[in-house]
């Protein structure tokens, strides 16, 4: 019996094991080859070599000579400046928006509020794969082609953002808003000044959802900022891919810069990501 | 129905009856003032209600609902992006043309292949990692991470890492199996394996993302059932069959249905690694829309292609609603 189990624990650390060489080894690969030079990363991929960084007597000048050649390259800099500014704009807009609105429908009453709550609902079905085209058109006839706003503004309003809000703010107790009612406080300052302090981990779950979506995506800054200069980082890196000369080192660093900031949202953030995670897997 | 409307007329007359006979006892009173207060107060409540909502409304009416309705409107028309000024109603000739498009017919198959093969498999390897590690562990949360770890990077950063992975020469998946004897693989150059190479890749890139949704499911499932079964003396196959499955059931559907509807709308993953190729093996039908839309600039054609994408994910839709639906009639 106490033999059996033994067995069982190997198999199941084994198949553990072997399960995280799978999930791990091209991350690894990416990260370690990233500091390698063209020879290294050839000869390393014959052995287990591959997977560990460059001994300290292969390294010339300095491990991170693919990334400063990377940055030389092409404007990668540039890129990811245009891939923050997408994403936190996105996110500052996009809290303020859907806030008020997921708070309209959590708090006041009003006539239709169940019938637009069934329409941002229902919104959530349209892929919007099926939309881009029409929606360049209209970035086109607006002329913001290859602007912030033509990439920002179309996804401000978010209906999953609204629901999120929404369910926080239904469970948020109504005694504090009545308190600041009697003290004469008006509805816009009730909002800013006490809901808002008061619900940081929603905020910051969706801050982190709309971070993860944005900064990742890539048909919408593909077809409107054509132009080099409007470039995110997602679209920027194919440049790697496609133009010759092609070396290995510098298309793994620029895959690492572009992996960065999601590492280290994962790395601190994890909790509130995670919350987000379960509470859309439980609502439904 | 009639039946009540009738007694509502009748409580109606009666009233005016009332109404009519008291009148003229009645001295002449100011309106009710404490009404008029509630009923401004509702007003402010609306206005307020609105101007909270307004934004997020306006924006989703221009930038979701009415590209809806332009999509729907230009599948009718031959709307070309260099010819904005000469548009004219087609009728249904677009979607004639849909039946006759070898292509369409060609991205149409190979998204359903995909589909088909990506939604169950990358159900049951979330499912099998999370009960893997939902059980106490040495280095669980490390165990945990490397499973999660590929759903840190972007899909366009996994789709180029793998297209160096699977390079049929240099490439270290083929350097790998050479060391264990396997000849090179051509992956993504051979029209029958450029579909599955992308296939593998996905669910690797995906299943770790629902794992940790799974994981969350199994947390919630109280732990006395599975003392009751101890004590019943169940064994651990009838444990997850009665107990565990049950409990991830809602859960399983939600899942079941974003991973077909994200599959539904594979793009990334061939555009960067294969262009559609080999021999159009991997064209996808989102990306023979953008293809029709931006390279060929045919707006009307890839507008009617929408529309009945569109409505495939609507039907996926419905039927996962209607699932979950009877699960709980």
């Amino acid at each position: 019996m106490r033999k059996k189990r033994m067995i069982n624990k190997f198999t199941l650390y084994i198949s553990l094991v072997i399960l995280t060489f799978i999930f791990l080894f091209p991350l690894v690969w990416m990260l370690v080859s990233s500091l390698k030079n063209e020879f290294q990363i050839f000869r390393d991929m014959q052995s287990l070599q591959a997977f560990l960084p460059p001994a300290p007597a292969d390294v010339e000048g300095g491990y991170f000579h693919n990334y400063v050649a990377a940055f030389q390259r092409v404007d990668l800099l540039r890129y990811i400046v245009n891939s923050l500014i997408y994403t936190i704009g996105i996110i500052i807009f996009g809290l303020i928006v859907n806030s008020m609105a997921g708070y309209a429908l959590a708090r006041f009453r009003f006539p239709l509020a169940g019938f637009w709550l069934g329409v941002i609902i229902a919104t959530l079905i349209i892929p919007p794969e099926s939309i881009f085209l029409p929606l360049y058109v209209l970035v086109y006839d607006l002329g913001w082609v290859n602007t912030y706003t033509g990439l920002i503004v179309p996804f401000i309003a978010n209906a999953f953002a609204i629901f999120l809000f929404r369910q926080f703010f239904l469970d948020f107790p109504k005694e504090l808003e009545e308190a600041a009612k009697i003290d004469g406080c008006s509805q816009i300052g009730i909002f800013f000044r006490i809901i808002v302090p008061l619900s940081k981990p929603v905020f910051a779950t969706v801050a982190i959802v709309l971070f993860i979506n944005h900064w990742n995506d890539f048909l919408w800054p593909l077809v409107v900022a054509s132009d080099e200069s409007m470039r995110t980082i997602q679209i920027g890196l194919q440049y790697f891919m496609n133009e010759p000369p092609i070396k290995w080192g510098q298309v793994m660093a620029a895959l690492t810069v572009a992996t960065i900031p999601m590492l280290l949202i994962f790395a601190f953030l994890q909790r509130y990501y995670v919350q987000g995670l379960t509470h859309t897997g439980s609502k439904n | 129905m009639k039946g009540n409307d009738s007694s509502a007329e009748k409580l109606e007359n009666e009233r005016h009856f009332h109404q009519t006979a008291k009148k003229p006892q009645l001295k002449p009173t100011p309106p009710p003032r404490k009404k008029r207060k509630l009923k401004s107060q509702a007003f402010r409540e609306a206005m307020t209600g609105y101007f909270f909502l307004a934004p997020a409304l306006v924006l989703l009416g221009v930038f979701l609902l009415y590209p809806m309705g332009a999509a729907f409107y230009y599948s009718f028309t031959d709307f070309y992006i260099l010819t904005p000024d000469d548009v004219s109603f087609i009728g249904l000739e677009n979607f004639k043309y849909i039946v006759e498009d070898a292509q369409f017919r060609q991205a149409f198959w190979n998204t359903v292949y995909f589909s088909v093969i990506v939604v169950p498999v990358q159900l049951s390897v979330a499912l099998g990692l999370a009960l893997l590690i939902n059980k106490k562990l040495r280095f669980r949360v490390f165990f945990r991470t490397a499973f999660f770890s590929p759903v840190v990077m972007s899909l366009v950063v996994v789709s180029i890492l793998w297209t160096f992975m699977y390079n049929p020469n240099e490439g270290l998946i083929n350097q790998l199996l050479q060391t264990v004897g396997i000849p090179p693989q051509p992956f993504l150059t051979s029209p029958d394996q450029a579909m599955n190479s992308i296939i593998v890749m996905s669910v690797w890139q995906g299943a770790g993302f629902q794992m940790m949704i799974f994981l969350a499911g199994l947390q919630n499932i109280p732990n006395h059932l599975y003392e009751a079964a101890d004590i019943d003396g169940a064994s651990s196959w009838q444990k997850f069959w009665h107990i565990t499955l049950p409990g991830l059931r809602n859960i399983a559907l939600f899942i079941f249905i974003t991973i077909s509807i994200a599959a539904f709308k594979l793009l990334v993953q061939p555009m960067i690694m294969t262009q559609g190729g080999p021999l159009g093996t991997t064209k996808s039908l989102v990306y023979h829309i953008y293809e029709t839309g931006f390279n060929y600039r045919d707006v009307g054609y890839a507008s009617a292609m929408a529309v009945v994408f569109t409505v495939i994910v609507l039907v996926i839709t419905i039927i996962q609603r209607v699932l979950i639906k009877e699960e709980r009639g």
